[in-house]
């Protein structure tokens, strides 16, 4: 049976990793090459590298450190921000990593994806999704997409319906989403259930959740509640508050099929 | 000198330093007097059947790989290049192991592309395989494709994701994984050290 993922996300600023609380006030959590290590020993399933700069500044990912990153560990990882063109990609995947992946080019021009899946083939292709709930003034919520989120002063809204996008999205070649619901990250009270199932629901492709994991039953009430294929975490996994191994033992004793 | 075929695919950078990590040298080439005269071949390949087979034409390599008495490997795609036939575009592949690859059904239900940690299955044939040499029964290895070969006589590990397929298969000097070794971790390592010794 396939596995649920655990993976562990690295946000990357001037080649550090760093986390923030809700996209603010980014703290220092380590050195890239040690951190993938230890996650890859740890039995982490996958890594997310994002440049948290690269997309609202316009710059492409400092790319030095993939390549040794690709050297080093023997898991797959995606690497995502500011990556604006197939040769942005390109690069990227030549230096060893497995998938890219975009966010505010996709929203700007959704054939980007198409360019990219031909280029590379659909699973090289994550899609990523900032989502925001917002109750309009009937009491309603929706779902928004949200673009520029790793700077806050650019975030903007992009209009767009999350599920309707997530739809295009794959529609569009896109070999898997990243749901990253805005409301949910950085506080640790668990991931957004409601809109991971609908959006889950809505395409055929591999979902990953993202914003909210604070606590073991928190990753237990994903997969058990929603057809989530992983969950996604970043500070609960630096910090040492989740360490891994504990987290993939207390799933498999819950009947959550884990690779240990 | 293990040559590895530039195939053109993403996952080329992966293979060559997954193999340093064994501590294997490979070669990245498209020249078949180079592959020809390397002690064993592996075709890496990601992406889509018919471009890959049209570049592999394009540079001469096809009767060059059928003819190889090394050992060959063939990674994701290019384990599935060695079989006869690809639903995906209806096109002709290498031929050197029977069978024809289709798509998974994503209307059955089925979340595709197939990707993540799924568990090797040996064959009651394959379980003494020189490639599964100290891997345990059931162990996980990282899948990522939409496409794949049933189980067939060759078959020396199977996986279940809606059907059984091949994850891992051999027939005389030709082999190849489904999965991707040089992202599956320990397990992954193993085997491609297994391949890297025959």
């Amino acid at each position: 049976m396939l596995t649920k993922r655990i993976i562990a996300c690295l946000d990357v600023r001037d080649g550090r990793v760093v986390k923030g609380v809700q996209f603010r006030n980014h703290r220092d959590m380590g050195d890239i090459l040690e951190l993938s290590q230890r996650y890859a020993d740890e039995g982490v399933d996958e890594l997310v590298f994002y440049d948290i700069t690269a997309s609202s500044d316009g710059r492409v990912v400092d790319k030095s450190w993939v390549n040794k990153v690709a050297r080093r560990i023997n898991i797959p990882f995606c690497v995502a921000g500011g990556i604006r063109s197939v040769d942005d990609a390109k690069a990227i995947l030549n230096d060893g990593a497995d998938k890219i992946s975009v966010n505010s080019p996709a929203l700007e021009n959704p054939e980007f994806i198409t360019t990219l899946a031909h280029a590379f083939g659909t699973q090289c292709v994550v899609v990523g999704i900032d989502s925001r709930c917002e109750t309009d003034d009937e009491g309603n919520n929706k779902y928004v997409v949200y673009q520029y989120t790793g700077d806050e002063t650019k975030t903007i809204s992009s209009k767009r319906d999350t599920v309707e996008w997530a739809r295009e999205a794959a529609s569009h070649g896109a070999g898997e989403i990243v749901l990253n619901c805005m409301n949910n990250d950085g506080v640790k009270r668990g991931y957004d259930l409601q809109q991971l199932a609908l959006v889950r629901s809505a395409v055929s492709v591999p979902v990953i959740a993202s914003g909210g994991a604070g606590d073991y039953a928190h990753f237990a009430d994903l997969f058990e509640h929603t057809g989530i294929d992983g969950g996604l975490a970043a500070s609960v996994f630096h910090s040492g508050q989740i360490p891994v191994p504990k987290l993939k033992q207390y799933l498999k004793d819950r009947n959550i099929e884990v690779r240990i | 000198m293990i040559a590895i075929i530039d195939s053109g695919g993403a996952n080329i950078a992966s293979v060559m330093f997954a193999l340093e990590r064994c501590g294997a040298n490979g070669t990245l080439t498209a020249d078949p007097d180079v592959i020809m005269s390397a002690d064993k071949v592996i075709l890496p390949g990601v992406g889509a059947a018919p471009v890959a087979m049209d570049r592999l034409r394009q540079a001469g390599l096809l009767d060059c790989i059928c003819s190889l008495k090394q050992p060959v490997l063939g990674i994701c795609l290019g384990m599935q290049l060695l079989f006869d036939e690809s639903e995906e575009g209806a096109t002709p592949l290498l031929g050197v192991i029977p069978a024809r690859v289709d798509a998974f059904d994503a209307a059955s239900g089925l979340t595709v592309p197939h990707m993540g940690w799924n568990r090797l299955q040996p064959t009651p044939g394959g379980v003494d395989h020189p490639l599964l040499q100290g891997v345990e029964p059931g162990s996980h290895v990282y899948f990522v494709h939409s496409y794949a070969a049933p189980v067939t006589a060759d078959t020396v590990a199977s996986c279940s994701y809606g059907v059984d397929f091949t994850a891992l298969t051999s027939r005389g000097n030709f082999m190849g994984a489904q999965f991707h070794p040089e992202r599956s971790g320990p397990v992954g390592a193993r085997i491609l050290q297994n391949f890297i010794n025959l």
